[in-house]
This record gives C-alpha cells, sequence and structure tokens, in this order.
C-alpha cells in the first residue's frame, strides 16, 4: 500500500483497532467507572464534612478543596507517580482521578443540599427525627435528584481527561493510538479513530444527560 | 533540605523559562479560545440552519474528543501526507487549549444571551435599534456580566490542560518540573509545582472577579470595582461563584 497517496486507509483502521479496543476496555472505561465510584462517594463525604465539622476543620478541608480543584491532574497523577512507586500506576491513576473529581463533585452535592427547601428540614425536626434519620431518609435522597446531571457531566469530563494517564505510562486508548502511528509512521487513522470512539461514546451520554436534567427538574 | 533549596537554585532560570511557556499558552490559548467561543456562540444562535449547523458541529466535536486527541491530531497528523503542515509545537499548544475550550466556552457564550429576559429584546424592537446595535449596546454587555463566571471556571481548567503539552515535546512548567525532581525528592519538586499553578489560578481568579465586578457595575448592579477589591469578591468559602 502506497500510504502517501491516499489520505485515508482502512487497512491502518483494522490494524490499530484491536489494540486501540483493548486499551479502551481495560483503561479508559476502567479508570472512568471507578474513578467515578470513588469521587461521587468522596464527594458526598467531603460535603457532608464541610457542613458538619467545627469551622476551623471544614475551612481546611475547603482550601484543600480548591488547591485540588485549581491545580492541574497532570501535575498531581506525576506527583503520585513518582512518590508513591509501590503501587501500580493504574491503581494510581483510579484514585487521583477519583480525588480529583470528587472536588468537583462535592460543589455538586453542596449546591444539591443547599436547594432543598428549608421546610423539610423543619418537616423532619417536627417529626422528630434523628440527625442521621433526617440526612438519609429526606435531605439526601431529594438533593441526589438535583445533583445526578451534574454528576454525570463531571464523568463524560473524567472519560475525555483519561488520556492524561499516558503521563504516568499507563497505555490508554489515545496513548495506544499514538503509539500505533509512531510505528507505522502513519497517524491519521488511528488519531482519528480515537476521537471518533470518544465522541461516539460522550455526545450520546451527554445528550441522555440533557434529558435527564430537564426529567428532573424541579416543576416548582 | 538544603540539597533541594541548591538544585532550586540552580534549576531557577530553567523553572522560570517553563512559567513562561506556561503563562503562554494559558494566555494565548485563553485569547484564542474567547474570540472562537463569541464567533461559535453567536453562530450557534443563527436563524440561518446551515451556519447553526457547522457551529454545532463544530462545538461538538471539539468538545466530545478530548484535548489530548486534538494535540496529538495537530501535532502528529499535520505535518505527515497529505497535509504536509509543520507548525511549531507552541503555536500547537496554543490551537489545540484554544480550539478545545472555545468549544466549551461557545455553549457559555450561548447560554448566557439566552438569558438574557426577554424584556430586554422587545425594548430594543420597541426603540428600533439596528441588529448590531441592538447585540453589542443592549444584549450583550448584559450577557457578558452572566457568563463571566462560567469563563472564571473554563479559564483555570484550560491553564490546568496546559500540563499536558510537553507530551508534544512543549518544555512547560510541568516539563521542568519534571527535570528539577531528578536532583531534588519528589515531594519538594512537585509541591512547589503545585502551589505555582495555585498561585496561577488564584490570580486568575481574582482578576476575573473584578472583572465581573466591573462589567456588573457597568449595568448599574453591584459595587464599584473599587470598594469590589477593597472588600474581596472570593466568597467566604473561598469559592468561584
Amino acid at each position: 500500500m502506497n500510504d502517501d497517496r491516499v489520505i485515508w486507509n482502512w487497512d491502518h483502521v483494522f490494524a490499530a483497532l484491536p489494540d486501540m479496543l483493548w486499551a479502551f476496555l481495560t483503561v479508559t472505561l476502567f479508570v472512568t467507572v471507578l474513578g467515578s465510584i470513588i469521587a461521587a462517594v468522596l464527594g458526598l463525604l467531603i460535603a457532608l464534612a464541610r457542613r458538619s465539622t467545627p469551622r476551623p476543620v471544614a475551612a481546611i478541608l475547603t482550601f484543600v478543596m480548591n488547591f485540588i480543584r485549581m491545580t492541574p491532574l497532570v501535575v498531581q497523577l506525576l506527583f503520585a507517580y513518582y512518590a508513591f512507586t509501590a503501587v501500580p500506576p493504574l491503581t494510581l491513576g483510579v484514585i487521583i482521578f477519583g480525588i480529583h473529581y470528587a472536588t468537583y463533585m462535592a460543589e455538586v452535592y453542596r449546591a444539591g443540599i443547599d436547594a432543598v427547601p428549608h421546610g423539610q428540614w423543619e418537616a423532619a425536626t417536627a417529626l422528630s427525627m434523628s440527625r442521621g434519620r433526617t440526612w438519609t431518609a429526606v435531605i439526601i435522597p431529594q438533593a441526589l435528584r438535583s445533583t445526578l446531571p451534574a454528576l454525570g457531566n463531571y464523568v463524560i469530563s473524567m472519560f475525555k481527561e483519561t488520556p492524561f494517564l499516558a503521563v504516568i505510562t499507563v497505555t490508554d486508548m489515545v496513548r495506544a493510538a499514538q503509539e500505533y502511528g509512531a510505528s507505522n509512521f502513519r497517524f491519521i487513522e488511528a488519531i482519528i479513530m480515537a476521537g471518533v470512539l470518544f465522541l461516539v461514546a460522550s455526545y450520546p451520554t451527554s445528550l441522555l444527560i440533557g434529558r435527564l436534567e430537564k426529567r428532573l427538574a424541579y416543576t416548582a | 533540605m538544603t540539597e533541594n533549596l541548591e538544585a532550586l537554585q540552580r534549576a531557577l532560570p530553567h523553572l522560570l523559562d517553563g512559567l513562561l511557556i506556561t503563562v503562554e499558552l494559558t494566555v494565548g490559548g485563553a485569547l484564542l479560545a474567547f474570540v472562537i467561543a463569541i464567533a461559535l456562540g453567536l453562530l450557534a444562535r443563527s436563524g440561518n440552519i446551515l451556519l447553526r449547523g457547522f457551529a454545532r458541529t463544530v462545538i461538538e466535536v471539539f468538545r466530545g474528543t478530548s484535548l489530548l486527541v486534538q494535540l496529538f491530531f495537530l501535532f502528529f497528523v499535520l505535518p505527515l501526507p497529505p497535509f504536509n503542515l509543520e507548525l511549531p509545537p507552541v503555536f500547537v499548544g496554543i490551537l489545540g487549549l484554544g480550539l478545545n475550550y472555545g468549544a466549551y466556552g461557545a455553549e457559555v457564550v450561548r447560554g448566557s444571551i439566552n438569558s438574557v429576559p426577554r424584556g430586554q429584546w422587545e425594548a430594543t424592537t420597541a426603540l428600533s435599534l439596528s441588529r448590531t446595535q441592538r447585540m453589542w449596546r443592549v444584549i450583550f454587555p448584559q450577557a457578558w456580566a452572566l457568563m463571566i463566571p462560567s469563563l472564571t471556571n473554563l479559564l483555570i481548567q484550560l491553564l490546568k490542560g496546559t500540563a499536558v503539552v510537553y507530551l508534544i515535546t512543549i518544555v512547560d512548567l510541568t516539563a521542568q518540573l519534571n527535570k528539577l525532581r531528578i536532583d531534588t525528592d519528589v515531594f519538594f519538586a512537585y509541591s512547589l509545582g503545585l502551589v505555582i499553578y495555585f498561585v496561577i489560578a488564584y490570580i486568575l481568579t481574582i482578576a476575573m472577579n473584578a472583572l465581573e465586578a466591573r462589567a456588573k457595575h457597568r449595568l448599574g448592579q453591584g459595587t464599584r470595582l473599587r470598594e469590589a477589591v477593597a472588600a474581596p469578591t472570593v466568597d467566604a468559602e473561598g469559592d468561584v461563584p
């Protein structure tokens, strides 16, 4: 095949795809799913801790949260990679993605909790519910409803940032595409396919989240 | 610790070079993103279905395909046939960041313009203002005040996004930190790096808050910039509102 003459050669697509799809499943999706779970749980814990711990503790927590939010994920990944050499890079990736996005999700939860009408708290008090039960049976279920779309959007952001894992030697789909390109001196098909796969996965999901947003919106 | 400081002293000129590149990418990327965001944001509201379709396609492609894919495309694909277009790496970085965050910004611009109350549009018709007058004298100044908080978030994202550019051979701050790491301990080098990024992000946030205060003041809302600066506009929790 004379590559220089053709803009697009399907042979390269089929040659590059197996490695890319494998990396997509074992790294891109893996990190997105596990990272999202960590971020969703940790984010909720941070949001609750900021409301219920003494002021100085909450202030420190807020500062740490902002610090993580305002510094690059890439540098955080590199930091963890060289500081904790005993931990496998993929595990570190999941943890760092989880922590980084937890700081974003904590803000989403905070807004969701603030959006629960004040009367709900009063009603829980009137029914003499315990503090724990007020949270788990009244506040959190209502808060989650309004936070779901925003959380989903952060999951999509995380998905699109998984190629950053390349900086800690984890071969995600984009890195696999680049490696194919480098060894064949032919980048166009592999890199475009990486973009297409991202688009195919993220665009319908974001449309779905948009619909969810409309459905779950308070119709008050 | 003294060894760390000595290594830092030796590396300082290089770190400053890297910092300069990072700032260059951030400012260049942000300016390009801003222009693209305004252009695509306005086109996405156009009555012409072709223009609107074009804007929507560009926005969704650049929002949907990941920053690194776009940088790799510009860096690895363009220099080879059939394009044969070899661009300087820093230019590639600015272009990639500008296109990616410009697409995100376009949605912010579009949304903010749509949130300007209906009555304002009707008022411009009642005063028989031209289309340009309507947009630049009435609608945009109000939309501008609405869009600044979201643009601030995007600006911080863009700054953080610059840290991947060392993968396309640009020697930015992160690349210099990777070199510093070898002579110092890891904790020292990367903590320093995170603090530098944080300080830049903080300065950008304060500048954008000042811009927001000014935009609101010009609409007759909120305090004057001088008063707003005297009492920081970052709220009590330190959040970007």
